[in-house]
């Protein structure tokens, strides 16, 4: 086993021999971008609230973008209603999404210090899981919830901004699908209009394209916080 | 006369959450903001809109 690996954080690395360095980790991400994009994302810290169709999404692409550091809340189980747009996969059944969340990005990159909280989050805990973090995706699935933790959050959390999905049911041309500065701390990805709630259904396609404006969205906050962007 | 949503509305003297109900806004899918602070929920009640007010309200779907 390669010395450098020793110092390991995730949980694949952790359970079973794991021959690919830190370094030879790092240095797959692609070498088009400059050496400073890449150390602004290892130096991120972002919260996602929510491990359903956006949430663990999300979480998958900011970990595929090196970003360092995770912190991914959710208090449910994953079951089989969730293969239908949710990252996980039959083996992850039964599991809370914090732990089958761990076990996939462990997969992707086992170096990233990753963080979770098996919670329910209420307007009474949301500021203190979060207050600390510089960003949050909001990635819940019911409207009354996005609600809570955006006014919560935004009140209470004056160093947190904040990147929300806002519709991305059915399967209308995902173009529809935009993201807007909506307030100065409060980023709003997806469609605004197409709800759960008037019986359109949930499909993949769309959700992933409405994770990707929150993990783009996340990004480009991650390098302007760096002055890169 | 105050605006919300950049649109100018006679809202004067209301409150946060008669505006709401009488705009068809489900106060628990409401996010407000009032002069760039956020109005908290256990507020709205008792939130009178002024006549220079700057609101804007932000209203959420489900699907996640």
């Amino acid at each position: 086993m390669d010395a450098n690996a020793v110092s390991i954080q995730g949980e694949a690395a952790a359970s079973r021999e794991f021959p690919i360095s830190k370094q030879e980790l790092d240095r797959a991400f692609d070498a088009r971008f400059p050496a400073s994009i890449a150390e602004a994302l290892r130096n991120a810290r972002v919260a996602i609230a929510g491990l359903g169709g956006l949430g663990s999404n999300i979480a998958v692409m900011l970990a595929r973008s090196g970003v360092g550091q995770l912190f991914l809340v959710d208090f449910d189980t994953v079951d089989t209603t969730n293969l239908n747009r949710q990252a996980y996969g039959i083996s992850h059944l039964g599991m809370p999404k914090t732990q089958a969340i761990r076990k996939i990005l462990a997969d992707i990159n086992p170096y990233l210090d990753i963080r979770t909280e098996q919670v329910r989050v209420t307007q009474e805990n949301a500021a203190k899981l979060f207050s600390d973090w510089p960003i949050l995706c909001e990635a819940f699935d019911k409207p009354d919830q996005k609600s809570m933790l955006i006014s919560t959050v935004l009140a209470q959390c004056p160093a947190t901004t904040m990147v929300s999905g806002n519709g991305m049911a059915g399967y209308a041309e995902a173009n529809g699908i935009r993201t807007e500065q909506r307030l100065e701390r409060l980023y709003v990805c997806g469609d605004q209009s197409t709800d759960v709630g008037n019986g359109i259904g949930l499909m993949a396609p769309r959700v992933a394209v409405c994770a990707g404006h929150e993990a783009n969205t996340v990004v480009r906050l991650i390098l302007r916080q760096a002055g890169i962007l | 006369m105050a605006k919300i949503n950049g649109e100018t509305v006679n809202a004067e003297g209301m409150t946060v959450a008669a505006y709401l109900e009488s705009a068809g806004y489900d106060p628990a899918r409401v996010v407000v903001e009032r002069n760039l602070e956020i109005v908290p929920k256990s507020e709205y009640a008792e939130t009178v809109i002024l006549a220079e007010d700057l609101l804007e309200i932000l209203c959420f779907v489900g699907g996640g």
